[in-house]
């Protein structure tokens, strides 16, 4: 025998199955009024420092299909690299955005500030970045991802640096399309399958 | 670039991915094409995970929590067995997790979701919408009032079911420990018979979704309760943590 260890287990994830936007987004559910305010439609709470662009892209499975009921969450800092809450943030930016697929053509837009790079632990900088993580029937455990841009300077990045296969970083980086405007597609599987962490 | 330096409350604990369930299992179809071939990348979490968005009460409306009355605003009851479904929301450590979101959707009790996709043939509940959501007090306590969801079929082997469950979905203090789950009733036979619950393979894992009869938050002659504790990830605090790597 051994002394026991009293750290409690993680509860398990489950799928957030194909109505979860009836919990999550009630008025994309068609049920509007549910709630007198929803969490996450627009990070932008006001008048903002920064650029504020719009990112569209799809999430597609392992046969190519573009999936309609996917919902997505962001995370991310401010255009001085600060995290909401923390000294000196933007207050008018929550940093958080929550948005879903068209439930037609598969495209999602989210639209918020464009990241500043911060500096964590060890004085290592991060290059922008926006943190995802992607919820559907058929996702037994959310997927978490990153967002960073083709237009920034991605190189000394400590995560991107920890991708083997070189190319796949390209899965990582939205590609700019026009001012304020990027692309970035997910794939869940297969060629070009996006890098997924476990961070 | 910030000058601020990020307030650091810790790495989070490594996710033991033995404990959720298998990404891909093939006796849940959708899960097939929906999950990465190639391993995650794992790394130490970063200031990204470490914080997260907050939400305050003042976010709530007076009947936010009770999905047997806030559909109709309060004007009729919905239809079913009342039930109040209650816990704590704790992290790894044992910590209570205070002033959290929690969001729950569920069917009604005739198993049926008020969602545009839904064409199961029970009917809507004109009186139930299905969601609701609170925020954890300074113990890491939520309660809802609701109805017991019913059972119903879907569409993946040749005769499937799910088990009554009400999805629940939680925040805690970091984007890290953002969770979906689904809580299930205690003594339902479904559950043993269900390829989404059988996605976990650890049963000690499945068994803590499983949340007990709880008398002692019944009210006599009102509603049954259910008890439903969730437990986020922790955060690792060492005395050695802030030291250069290798001292």
């Amino acid at each position: 025998m051994v002394q026991k260890i009293d750290t409690l287990i993680e509860s398990a994830s489950q799928t957030a199955g194909p109505y979860v936007h009836i919990g999550l987004m009630p008025t994309y559910a068609g049920n509007g009024g549910s709630f007198e305010t929803e969490v996450g439609t627009d990070p932008i709470a006001g008048k903002i420092e920064g650029e504020i662009i719009e990112i569209v892209g799809s999430v597609f499975d392992g046969t190519g299909w573009a999936l309609r009921d996917v919902l997505i969450e962001s995370w991310q800092c401010d255009a001085n690299g600060l995290f909401p809450g923390q000294d000196g943030a933007d207050p008018n930016f929550t940093g958080f955005c929550r948005f879903a697929a068209d439930a037609e053509t598969g495209e999602y837009t989210l639209r918020t500030v464009k990241p500043g790079s911060y500096t964590g632990r060890n004085g290592v900088e991060s290059a922008p970045h926006i943190s995802l993580w992607i919820v559907s029937r058929g996702i037994n455990i959310g997927l978490n991802t990153r967002i960073y841009f083709s237009d920034c300077d991605n190189s000394g990045d400590p995560l991107l640096g920890r991708i083997e296969q070189r190319p796949r970083v390209d899965t990582l980086i939205a590609r700019k399309t026009d001012d304020g405007r990027y692309r970035f597609d997910i794939r869940l599987q297969g060629e070009g399958e996006t890098v997924f962490l476990d961070i | 670039m910030s000058e601020h330096a990020i307030p650091d409350h810790g790495r989070l604990i490594p996710r033991d991915r033995t404990v959720h369930p298998a990404p891909r299992d093939p006796e849940y179809k959708t899960s097939v094409t929906r999950s990465p071939n190639l391993p995650l990348l794992s790394m130490e979490s970063s200031p990204s995970e470490e914080t997260g968005p907050t939400f305050g009460h003042g976010l709530l409306g007076k009947l936010d929590n009770n999905l047997i009355l806030n559909f109709s605003q309060g004007a009729a009851p919905a239809l079913g067995e009342r039930i109040l479904m209650h816990g704590r929301v704790l992290d790894q450590d044992g910590r209570a997790v205070p002033n959290t979101l929690v969001e729950i959707w569920q069917a009604n009790a005739g198993g049926r979701y008020r969602h545009k996709k839904d064409t199961y043939f029970a009917p809507l509940d004109p009186n139930f919408g299905g969601c609701g959501r609170t925020i954890t007090d300074e113990n890491g306590y939520y309660e809802f009032m609701t109805i017991r969801p019913g059972a119903y079929p879907w569409p993946n082997r040749g005769n499937d079911w799910r088990p009554m469950h009400i999805h629940a979905s939680v925040f805690g203090h970091s984007f890290g420990q953002r969770l979906i789950t689904q809580m299930y009733f205690e003594g339902d036979p479904l559950i043993d018979h269900c390829p989404i619950a059988a996605t976990i393979k650890d049963r000690a894992s499945l068994d803590r979704l499983v949340a007990p009869l709880d008398f002692s938050k019944s009210r006599p002659l009102d509603y049954l309760a259910y008890k439903f504790d969730i437990v986020l990830r922790g955060r690792r605090q060492t005395m050695f943590e802030n030291k250069l790597e290798g001292m």
